[in-house]
Formats: structure tokens, C-alpha cells, sequence
């Protein structure tokens, strides 16, 4: 399974076509303490980089964009009641929705774990 | 822009990893471990706090002569030695200059206790308001910590003796803390028991560790001090109330005494007589959403307010929050819909405290 990231800092792990998303433990780690998360609509389509969740914590509220293109088949919807699993398993399960992916091209627009690891460092 | 200040315990919050952001002019640390789990430890055991930014002002005459009298809006006089009242500062259109405590220390002596980013102006309007007396800025001679949860009874009197177990809600002692003077004050934001700690800036780090190493108390930053504010619906100076609001907009008119001379006072009554224009309300949200400053608030369809506080409650497993809305609509169970760009939710209008489980009276 490859894991893919965005500069947005959202990861994709792809596997036969199927996409999982979530927000990295950078991101977690940079929102504090999550307190919402409101989850797509299974069924949603959307587009990639397009507005797919969105997650509030005791600092911030933001936007997740989507990864990849593609329909969502599946949501965590353990996150509704305990948002919390996101600080605590961001990359693992802290995942936010399941889509069939439309295009496996759109990978390359994204960052490898090397590379986001050396874009985080960017940032400082 | 005036460079950030530290308090006296900055390296400390340094060695504990804190989250330091600028607050009223002051590097401050709003975080160590997390805002929500160091409320959990502030409700359930004892959290320490550095207050230090906060100011203070010591006065020494005789406070009818002076003036002292008539600068608040409450009565200096009345206040018995030993305890403290909270109040305002007004302008003269009836505008908070500043919320703040006065602490009557002795017949002729009180500290006045205000916020940190309004030391300077406050310092000035009172000031020009007394026309005698000895007044002075001792904030930067005075460090604050603040011990506040309901464990805070037994570990404080580990430290500073048993006589400060019986002071009751809005009274303090003077005594020896370290072998330092300083004055214990039953007072506190967060309802919470819990105490202010006034002492020797010098003394902060050595009683920031002496607390710190009983395992019963951790260190919580402005975050979790937010967040339990709000539960309590206190308000915070600079969001919720400031020098356009009156304490009659606020709702704040319980800490206003109309039978005393007080800066604003006219304003006041003629606002009293005429109706306000708007009214601070608290309400709490449906779902686990967060209203927060400057939020618009809307009322079947229509906008009716804006959002000066909010936060999700880790108690109430909601968001809550307190806003000016137009008076037609501050009534208790009032629909409302706060709404943020692409944000919204519903929300309702509820009576304060938020939160009616602390210990802040045990």
C-alpha cells in the first residue's frame, strides 16, 4: 500500500483503486486538541483538492480538501462521537473516508512520504 | 509595536514545552500538554496558572478624601478589610475601560487588580480621578499564580499552611508564602475552588515549582483557562465586553451600584430609562460545532448579533458561546443560528453558567 500526501497536509494510502483519506499527525498535531468533524456524505463526488470534510478544534476550524477525485463509499463514523481519535491515530484510525478513485494519475501530484517529510521541515 | 513582555516564569514554561503565544502585549504560554486534557485536570484535581501579566495597583489613603470612592462601580468603603469585590472602570459614556477586583488590604490601604493589556490606560484614568492618597503600579514588583480545582484547598495548605483552608469565597489572607509577604485570595476564573496568589516577582519560579512538584497539580495555559471561563460565562475583557459596551448591555448591572457616585454613572441611567440596543446572551449549539469571535448570529432569517466568545465545552459535549444580540431576541430558549462563511449552526439561548458542577463554592 503507497501513501501519498498533499501540501494541504492531508495523506491518501491507495490500494487496488481504493482510496483512504485523512489529515496527517503534523496537521493533528498543529490543530490541537480536534473537537468536530464533519464528515462528507457517503456517495458524495468530488473532485481533487476540492472541499471534502471539514474539522474543528478548540483553536481552528478548517477545511480538508480531497486528495484524489473520486465517490465516497465509506465514512469513520466513530469520528462523529469521539473526534478526538484524530490526535491520538491520525494516519491510521483517524482516517476520514473510503472513495473509489477516479484517476490514479492525479498520484503524481502529490507528495511521496519523503517529500512531505521534507516539506514539514520546510515549514519550520 | 512594543515588544513582546515575559512574566518571571517564561524559562519555566520553556523547560515544560509550553505553546507560547502573544496575549494583551505578553508572551504567554497557551498550552503544555493540551487545552482539553489540562481543563479535565482544572475541574478534576488542581491546575496552576501564570497570571503574572495580570497588573496591580496599590492605593494608601483615605479612600473617601481621595476619591477612591467614586471611581468604581462599586463602593470601596463598604468593602470590609479582608475581601475584595469585582467591578468596573468606566468612561464616561458608561463604557468599560476595564473589569478588575479590589482588594481592601487595610482601612486606608487596597490593591486594585486589573487586566494585563490594559495596565497602562487604567493606571491612567484612575489616576486622574484621584485627587489624593499614595497610588502606585507595583504589577511589575508583583507576581500572580493562580492554583484552581477542587484539590487546590489541600494542596495549597501543604505549602502555605493550614490557615488558608478556612478563607472563605471573596476573602483573602496576608501572610508568609516561601517566607515571602504575600496575600492568598479565595477568588478565581475558572469555578473552580481555587486561589490567587499574589507575591515578590522574584518568588514566582520558586512557588511555580514547589506547586508543580506535587503530583496532584499540573500546569494549565490560557487555552484551558478560556475554555473554563466560558463554561463559568464569565466574561474576557477585549472580547466580550471593552470600551463600547456598557455592564448594562452585558448584563453585568448586579456589579453596578446606582446608589454611589461613579464615572459613567449618567450614561448608565439614561440607558437604563431609554432601552439598550443590544444585549449580550449566552447560548449553547446543537452539535459539537464551535461559534467563535465575530461569528454572525441570525434570527429566523435575519441578522440579529455577532459572537464575541465561544468554544466547544468539553462538559457540556457542545459548543457554547455569548454574543450581543438585538434585546427583542435575548430571551431564554430563543432560537438562533450562527452562521460563519460556509459554517452554520443552531443554537439556542440559555441561562449562565454554562456549567453548574464545579466546586467553586465547596
Amino acid at each position: 500500500m503507497e501513501t501519498y500526501f498533499t501540501k494541504e497536509h492531508e495523506w491518501v494510502k491507495v490500494k487496488d483503486g481504493v482510496a483512504s483519506v485523512g489529515i496527517t499527525e503534523y496537521a493533528a498535531h498543529q490543530l490541537g486538541d480536534v473537537t468536530f468533524v464533519e464528515l462528507p456524505k457517503v456517495g458524495k463526488t468530488v473532485k481533487q483538492f476540492e472541499v471534502l470534510a471539514a474539522i474543528e478544534s478548540v483553536k481552528a476550524a478548517s477545511d480538508i480538501y480531497a486528495p484524489v477525485s473520486g465517490k465516497v463509499t465509506q465514512v469513520n463514523e466513530a469520528l462523529d462521537e469521539r473526534p478526538e481519535i484524530v490526535n491520538e491515530a491520525a494516519e491510521d484510525a483517524g482516517w476520514m473516508a473510503i472513495m473509489d478513485m477516479a484517476d490514479p494519475a492525479e498520484l503524481q501530484k502529490l507528495m511521496t512520504r519523503e517529500q512531505y517529510d521534507e516539506y514539514v521541515r520546510s515549514l519550520g | 509595536m512594543e515588544p513582546l513582555k515575559n512574566t518571571p516564569l517564561c524559562a519555566e514554561h520553556e523547560k515544560l514545552k509550553a505553546l507560547m503565544a502573544p496575549f494583551g502585549g505578553w508572551n504567554m504560554p497557551i498550552q503544555y500538554e493540551g487545552i482539553i486534557a489540562e481543563h479535565r485536570w482544572c475541574r478534576e484535581k488542581a491546575a496552576l496558572f501564570d497570571i503574572c501579566h495580570m497588573g496591580e495597583f496599590h492605593f494608601k489613603g483615605d479612600i473617601i478624601a481621595s476619591g477612591l470612592e467614586d471611581v468604581f462601580t462599586f463602593s470601596v468603603k463598604s468593602i470590609p478589610v479582608g475581601r475584595s469585590r469585582y467591578g468596573f472602570l468606566l468612561n464616561k459614556n458608561g463604557g468599560v475601560i476595564d473589569d478588575l477586583i479590589v482588594f481592601r488590604l487595610a482601612d486606608d490601604e487596597a490593591m486594585v487588580v486589573v487586566n494585563a493589556a490594559t495596565i497602562a490606560k487604567d493606571f491612567a484614568a484612575i489616576s486622574a480621578r484621584l485627587s489624593g492618597g499614595e497610588f502606585r503600579d507595583i504589577s511589575a514588583a508583583t507576581g500572580k499564580l493562580d492554583l484552581q480545582g477542587p484539590l487546590s484547598r489541600e494542596v495549597l495548605s501543604g505549602v502555605v499552611g493550614p490557615e488558608i483552608a478556612a478563607i472563605p469565597y471573596f476573602k483573602f489572607i496576608r501572610t508568609k508564602v516561601l517566607g515571602a509577604d504575600a496575600i492568598v485570595s479565595r477568588t478565581g476564573y475558572t469555578g473552580e475552588l481555587g486561589y490567587e496568589i499574589f507575591l515578590p516577582a522574584e518568588k514566582s519560579v520558586d512557588l511555580w515549582n514547589r506547586l508543580l512538584a506535587d503530583d496532584r497539580v499540573k500546569p494549565a495555559g490560557l487555552g484551558a483557562r478560556d475554555v473554563l471561563r466560558l463554561e463559568m460565562g464569565y466574561s474576557l475583557y477585549g472580547s466580550d465586553i471593552d470600551e463600547t459596551t456598557t455592564p448594562i448591555e452585558a448584563g453585568l448591572e448586579t456589579f453596578v451600584n446606582f446608589d454611589k457616585a461613579f464615572v459613567g454613572k449618567e450614561a448608565l441611567l439614561k440607558q437604563r430609562a431609554e432601552g439598550v440596543k443590544r444585549l449580550k446572551v449566552a447560548f449553547d449549539v446543537t452539535s459539537r460545532r464551535s461559534p467563535r469571535h465575530d461569528y454572525e448570529i441570525h434570527f429566523e432569517g435575519e441578522r440579529v448579533g455577532t459572537v464575541t466568545s465561544g468554544v466547544f465545552s468539553p462538559m457540556l459535549g457542545c459548543g457554547i458561546g455569548m454574543g450581543y444580540v438585538n434585546p427583542s431576541v435575548a430571551t431564554l430558549g430563543a432560537p438562533l443560528t450562527i452562521t460563519h462563511e460556509k459554517v452554520s449552526m443552531e443554537a439556542t439561548v440559555v441561562d449562565l453558567p454554562f456549567y453548574r458542577g464545579g466546586s467553586l463554592r465547596s
